[in-house]
């Protein structure tokens, strides 16, 4: 790349966060800290089965109680949402039916939290329960214990996609490699539980709402339907996200709730829910059943790749359709196979429903495509960063699907992973008890998918650049910790040549940002980058014009920096940043740009095409050095290793950081976490004591490295990091421990006891439903 | 019934009424306003409520209020005064140890009382001593590193005004 194009001042370093100071001194507010004048609070009735017809509910003391303001129930608001009005299913609060443990059956409003939780006991419900659907598969083999009445099987949605002639390919392949893979239901487990605030105004008949959600536009938009208001009624602020993951891409019923209170009241509404509602409403990722075949030829090149998929899809639908598709995309790449066969089912279940977690399809897809590469090495006789090597995709790349690769520095990954951790010379070399393992994956920066379907632009931004607030931005982006609103105040800061702390960046509010595809699918810095860098240049030619006027010097021969308009041939000719926007607002009037971006649409004509395509593909690769206990079987990861292409990093310690979370959140999916349910569907660990997340004593020590990059197609040469870390984490593991003790493990987690019982000849798998044998200490429900 | 206590918060004496069940993170947050000390759980399994209490890190979810009477208790919100942050927060800050930001007060919180027991931990030890503190963003390395930072005296009290200074 050109040196010159790489000569940023702000762009490429690492500067703290923007809005760091509020949150080091916590002042930073969350949703759960806002009071307004007048403010009641709700609780909800959750559902202690998981399955079953509701006979009656009876609100009639509750309502008597001192202090309660109102009590709604499923009746208040029958109508059923869903993203993007697309196969919905569900409702503010059930409605007839209950379809999971722990779902809102009526919701109270009171003057406090505690009578509201006190009047919550007052509700009366009768339910009729029917046998709990809890796995996929016996969710797929049923005919009559439907879970949505008008989804017949159980099924919420399938999907095929078939490029080339797989079977063709697997006949003519020298070596297949053929396994069952599970990887598990988890939770997003951000640290803020869910929480609404509604605020009605009974006089302009306009709702105001508050709410840690990722997609700001979004969520004002399912309200809107939802509660049969005009959208331009409706305001969503998203204060401080306490981490969202894709966990707080969909609407929570407390959301809803709040609103249907709120307008009866007139008064503004909160409701925050527990540890326990937070994990019943889950919207973490999906479990996910695969069985997969890879084609391979003696010389290493990959000729066939045959996936099935049966995932799990607890009681809605949500963004599920789009896992499945997603898992069928993120097969396509990083490697060059052409011919692909893919089925997939996604079928209901009496479970808390998952959603679009952080790498969602990728750790699903990269755990059976990496280990399945493992093992082709070892029957190839060929090394596995070798056999990678063989298939990685490079710039230029087009996949069978006709998806492109437009920029792909995933070989630099592989080489610096493997050169780091000397993988070439350990693997396969270690004592026993010992392992190195290597997996690899990419993510896209943004999708085709439009929130809406209409063609407008996923994302704009706005710029008011004045003397009397500096340069601001507003754009429709939601920081939810991963570090946008730094980014996005670095971009327009580097394009107008002032510094960091001249850029107020104005977002995560529908009133003052306008519409955008929000945070998701890691398009933010890419997608959203674009319109940011767009409306700046906007606003900077306006003022060059005039720059140059003054000047006398030809618009295209003036730059930007150090806060001065300047010649680019003699940087004596200069006039201030300021002074020109003076002379701008005084001679013509405030100065504005606009930008927006929209990504190219998909080509082709295949089934699901409009999920997987991407302007742009982060890549890593990772390794995992384990120790196995050979007595207990228990596993410790000690070195990671990983290496990312995105591009050039705007702000290289947030990229670290993307990195380092990234991969902690995967080893949480690798080792320990699971969503447990018994026979019944209850949740055994709806809570951090059972449902644990890695802490710092489960942290290896890191060794990260961004590859030298540059995306010419982005903003500032920069692409997604937030997703693809998480991805292949599991199969990294699950290759090291392969190393380690010459078993593989094909489902996660990797809890001690199954890596005991796989050293003893055990099927791991066959732990699955002997889950509910572990004693949660917290799980004790009535009627046992 | 509800009684009147006094507490010291931040160095300022509040009387306030409370329930025997209102815990000191009910209390602060909701009727003291102090909302920079979270609730992520309410369990005593995040961290995220973590005070000091006579210099040492407690969880306000699982302290009564009315236990605290005639002990100082530090919140957050006492840490940083007139923009001049303390060494844990600045290097936190500018070591990228926050992201969403929701576990931050109780890391530096915890961070606090470890160093308050021991001045020089050990990289380990600041490990152990963060362990009762969840954080989903940041996979703990730069929190970590930002810690040990503190310690090797990167961020002594010279270096405490850059912040607010720029």
């Amino acid at each position: 790349m050109d040196d010159m194009v790489r000569d940023f001042s702000i762009v490429g370093q690492s500067i703290p966060r923007v809005e760091g100071f509020d949150k080091v001194t916590g002042r930073a507010e969350f949703t759960d800290d806002i009071d307004l004048h007048g403010m009641v609070y709700a609780k909800v009735y959750c559902s202690p089965v998981a399955h079953g017809k509701i006979k009656k509910v009876d609100i009639s003391k509750a309502e008597k109680y001192p202090g309660v303001l109102a009590v709604i129930t499923g009746d208040e608001c029958p109508k059923k949402y869903s993203v993007n009005d697309l196969l919905p299913t569900e409702t503010a609060l059930a409605v007839d039916k209950v379809r999971y443990f722990g779902e809102g059956i009526s919701a109270v409003a009171a003057i406090s939290e505690q009578i509201a939780s006190e009047a919550v006991e007052l509700i009366e419900v009768e339910i009729e329960e029917l046998p709990a659907v809890v796995t996929a598969q016996e969710s797929a083999e049923q005919t009559d214990n439907l879970i949505h009445q008008e989804y017949p099987n159980n099924t919420n949605h399938t999907a095929e996609q078939i490029f080339g002639d797989v079977d063709d390919a697997l006949v003519r392949a020298d070596v297949v490699v053929e396994e069952t893979f599970y990887t598990s239901m988890v939770n997003g487990g951000f640290l803020e539980p869910q929480s609404a605030v509604a605020d009605y105004d009974p006089g302009k008949k306009k709702m105001t709402v508050y709410n840690c959600n990722q997609l700001a536009h979004m969520l004002q938009h399912t309200v809107a339907k939802t509660i049969d208001m005009p959208l331009d009624d409706i305001r969503v602020i998203i204060p401080n996200v306490g981490g969202g993951f894709g966990g707080k891409t969909e609407a929570t019923p407390s959301v809803l709730i709040t609103c249907l209170l709120s307008r009866k009241l007139g008064r503004p509404v909160k409701l925050t829910y527990g540890r326990d509602e937070s994990i019943f409403q889950n919207k973490g990722r999906h479990g996910c059943h695969l069985t997969l075949k890879l084609g391979f030829n003696n010389d290493g090149t990959i000729e066939a790749l045959d996936l099935n998929v049966l995932l799990d899809g607890g009681a809605h639908s949500g963004w599920g359709f789009v896992v499945l598709w997603f898992i069928a995309a993120l097969t396509h790449l990083p490697y060059t196979v052409q011919n692909i066969r893919y089925n997939g089912r996604r079928v209901y279940t009496n479970k808390p429903s998952p959603g679009a977690q952080r790498s969602f399809g990728g750790v699903q897809a990269r755990t059976a495509v990496e280990s399945c590469f493992d093992m082709a090495a070892e029957k190839l006789g060929i090394n596995p960063y070798e056999l990678r090597m063989i298939n990685a995709v490079e710039t230029g790349y087009k996949a069978p699907s006709v998806v492109e690769v437009r920029h792909a520095e995933f070989k630099k990954c592989l080489q610096s992973v493997a050169e780091r951790s000397d993988f070439v010379n350990k693997h396969g070399k270690l004592p026993r008890g010992k392992g190195i393992g290597l997996a690899a994956g990419h993510y896209s920066s943004g999708g085709a998918f439009l929130l809406y379907n209409s063609t407008r632009a996923h994302s704009t931004a706005n710029i008011r650049v004045d003397t009397e607030a500096g340069a601001t931005v507003f754009c429709g982006v939601t920081d939810i910790g991963q570090g946008s609103t730094t980014v996005m105040t670095q971009v327009a800061a580097e394009v107008l040549g002032i510094p960091v702390r001249k850029v107020n960046f104005i977002c995560q509010d529908t009133l003052l940002a306008p519409m955008d595809n929000g945070t998701m699918d890691s398009r933010a810095t890419y997608g959203a980058g674009h319109a940011v860098k767009r409306a700046a240049i906007d606003a900077k030619q306006k003022l060059l014009e005039v720059a140059g006027a003054h000047l006398g010097i030809r618009v295209e021969q003036l730059e930007c920096k150090d806060e001065r308009i300047y010649s680019i041939y003699d940087d004596n000719r200069f006039i201030g940043f300021w002074d020109s926007v003076t002379m701008y607002q005084d001679v013509i009037g405030t100065c504005f740009g606009t930008g927006d971006y929209t990504p190219p649409q998909p080509r082709g004509d295949y089934p699901g095409k409009i999920i997987g395509p991407s302007p742009a593909f982060g890549f890593t690769a990772q390794i995992a050095e384990v120790d196995v206990d050979l007595q207990t079987g228990l596993l410790k990861v000690e070195k990671y290793y990983e290496a990312t292409d995105c591009g050039q990093a705007i702000n290289p310690a947030s990229v670290e950081g993307q990195v380092e979370g990234g991969v902690v959140m995967g080893l949480g999916q690798a080792l320990i976490e699971e969503i447990v349910v018994d026979r019944k569907g209850r949740v055994l660990n709806p809570n951090f004591h059972d449902y644990k997340i890695p802490t710092t004593m489960d942290m290896p020590e890191f060794d990260s490295e961004i590859v030298d990059a540059y995306d010419p197609t982005s903003a500032y040469g920069g692409k997604e990091v937030g997703e693809a870390p998480t991805g292949p984490v599991c199969a990294a593991v699950m290759n090291a421990v392969y190393d380690a003790i010459g078993v593989r493990i094909t489902d996660v987690p990797i809890t001690p006891e199954k890596v005991f019982r796989a050293m003893n000849g055990q099927h791991s798998r066959d732990l699955e439903l002997e889950t509910t044998t572990i004693g949660f200490a917290n799980a004790k429900y009535k009627g046992d | 019934m509800k009684q009147e206590v006094l507490l010291n918060i931040n160095g300022s004496p509040y009387e306030i009424m409370v329930a025997p069940n209102d815990t000191l993170a009910d209390v602060v947050r909701r009727k003291l306003g102090m909302t920079g000390t979270k609730l992520g759980c309410e369990q005593g399994d995040c961290g995220t409520c973590t005070v000091l209490i006579d210099d040492k890190s407690q969880l306000s979810c699982l302290t009564l209020a009315i236990a605290c009477e005639g002990k100082d208790i530090r919140t957050i919100e006492g840490l940083e005064s007139n923009g001049s942050l303390d060494p844990v927060q600045q290097a936190i800050l500018e070591k990228n140890g926050v992201q969403c930001g929701f576990c931050t007060p109780g890391v530096i919180m915890s961070a606090k009382g470890l160093l308050n027991d021991n001045p020089t931990p050990t990289r380990e030890e600041i490990k152990v001593g963060l362990s009762g503190n969840l954080c989903r963003c940041t996979g703990y390395e730069k929190i970590i590193e930002a810690v040990e930072a503190v310690v090797d005296g990167e961020y002594s009290a010279q270096a405490k005004t850059q912040i607010g200074a720029e």
